[in-house]
């Protein structure tokens, strides 16, 4: 049996490391790219070559942009004196999306993690602490996963930025969420943090 | 396909099926993994397996993430077409200990409970009472001093189930129970202070708190710790050509925090 050209081998090769799919399903992906070479082929190489040219990381925050300062960072409204810490720019996105935080962001690029070998220095964390002055910063919002890595690190980084008020998100019972469902700790973390009706 | 004939993909299925090796048990959570779009791979405690993997269909969707944090509890069906396939878990939460998660000296100590037994448990090799000793420290309510001491008592039992024991009960030169001061770096035995003599520099220190005496003050579960840290360090972990985790030395730090 033929072999595909060296140069479709190739892509299937590198569509096969991304998140989700494996050499199968990028062979399957690419045969699709193929049959739509002028709806999607094209249009998705040259979308990629757009956002290699000129998609870069904040030098402030982390955030993904097309300047050297993101349109957060860059944008003087935003300097309200609150700074939200999250763990990847999706969670900023994420955040964005809520459409409910008016302050600026900082990317740590992941969380501390004994399993990964993943400690302060692979995180900027001293670039975080450089910015509390530089941008007048009064408030951190640490708004970091409720998992074991989460709270290790939001602990680390409650040492590290003393001198500003530090805060994190609450937790407990999501939107549309019922009591039967969640597990004790989670019920008790709602209970602890419960609040008068007004 | 002639009629009455079984389709091939039922006939492997069932093939399959009647081979299947499967079992049950409880096992606590060490970590998990990504793997793939929605899998994780689990490495979990179990009490009658040891440690041991599998995946987890859905193990990084958001109804069982949650389920497979570090120190949480659950009822798994293990199974595999051969015994020492990677195999898959279904699992069911028994209890989460996300209590443990708020004070920090708790969560650093659970970090480096998991921790330990991911780097030092071999796999398949169960541990009965290291589980149960396991399963007792992450049950207690997060009271730091407390819970500092059942973890000190938790390393030794650590290091006795996997054949690193201390034997604090007699001097290993004069036989006496009374006066016990060191621990022998090289056997593992207590020293009394009379016995010691000019061999005392290069003993561990072996205070009140490892025989069960006293109230177990900070400073004393800090010198403990660092004697059962040497015992981890040179001992169990050197097989393993690993140093202990980072976790422990962030636990060490919030004990010093409570001097």
């Amino acid at each position: 049996m033929a072999d595909a050209p060296p140069e479709i081998e190739e892509l299937i090769a590198l569509m096969a490391r991304l998140p989700g799919l494996g050499p199968r399903s990028a062979r399957r992906a690419v045969l699709h790219l193929m049959k739509r070479r002028d709806r999607l082929l094209v249009p998705l190489a040259q979308s990629l070559a757009a956002v290699g040219a000129h998609i870069r990381e904040c030098s402030a925050c982390g955030n993904l942009g097309t300047g050297d300062i993101c349109t957060i960072c860059a944008d003087p409204a935003r300097a309200t004196g609150q700074l939200c810490v999250v763990a990847d720019v999706a969670d900023l996105w994420a955040m964005e999306r809520a459409r409910v935080f008016a302050g600026r962001y900082h990317v740590l690029g992941g969380l501390l993690s004994a399993l990964d070998a993943i400690g302060p220095d692979d995180l900027g964390i001293p670039r975080l602490a450089g910015r509390l002055g530089a941008e007048g910063v009064t408030e951190v919002i640490l708004a970091l996963p409720a998992t074991l890595d989460g709270q290790t690190t939001m602990h680390y980084l409650a040492d590290r930025l003393a001198g500003v008020r530090i805060t994190t998100l609450a937790q407990g019972v999501p939107v549309g969420g019922e009591l039967d469902w969640l597990d004790e700790g989670t019920i008790g973390a709602a209970l602890r943090a419960r609040r008068d009706l007004e | 396909m002639t009629a009455g004939a079984i389709p091939l993909r039922t006939r492997r299925f069932a093939g399959q099926a009647s081979r299947m090796i499967e079992w049950h048990d409880e096992g606590i959570v060490l970590s998990a993994r990504p793997h793939g779009e929605t899998a994780a791979i689990l490495d979990l405690f179990t009490r009658a397996h040891g440690r041991h993997a599998g995946v987890v269909r859905g193990g990084v969707g958001r109804r069982l993430r949650p389920v497979l944090q570090p120190g949480g509890d659950l009822a798994v069906r293990w199974q595999a077409r051969l015994e020492d396939h990677l195999g898959s878990y279904t699992v069911e939460p028994l209890r989460t200990r996300t209590a443990l998660l708020d004070h920090r000296l708790t969560l650093a100590g659970l970090s480096s409970a998991t921790a330990l037994l991911a780097l030092a448990l071999p796999e398949r090799d169960p541990h009965p009472r290291l589980h149960a000793a396991t399963g007792r420290l992450l049950d207690l309510p997060p009271d730091p001093l407390p819970w500092a001491r059942a973890y000190l008592a938790w390393e030794l039992q650590l290091l006795e189930s996997l054949g690193f024991g201390l034997d604090l009960h007699a001097c290993a030169v004069s036989g006496a129970t009374e006066g016990l001061a060191y621990v022998s770096p090289r056997s593992g035995r207590a020293v009394a202070r009379g016995a010691a003599g000019d061999w005392a520099p290069r003993l561990l220190p072996l205070p009140p708190v490892m025989l069960g005496q006293g109230d177990g003050p900070p400073d004393e579960i800090a010198t403990a710790l660092a004697t059962t840290g040497w015992f981890i360090t040179h001992r169990l972990l050197a097989a393993h050509g690993a140093g202990p985790p980072p976790a422990r030395a962030r636990f060490l730090a919030e004990i010093a925090r409570l001097a």
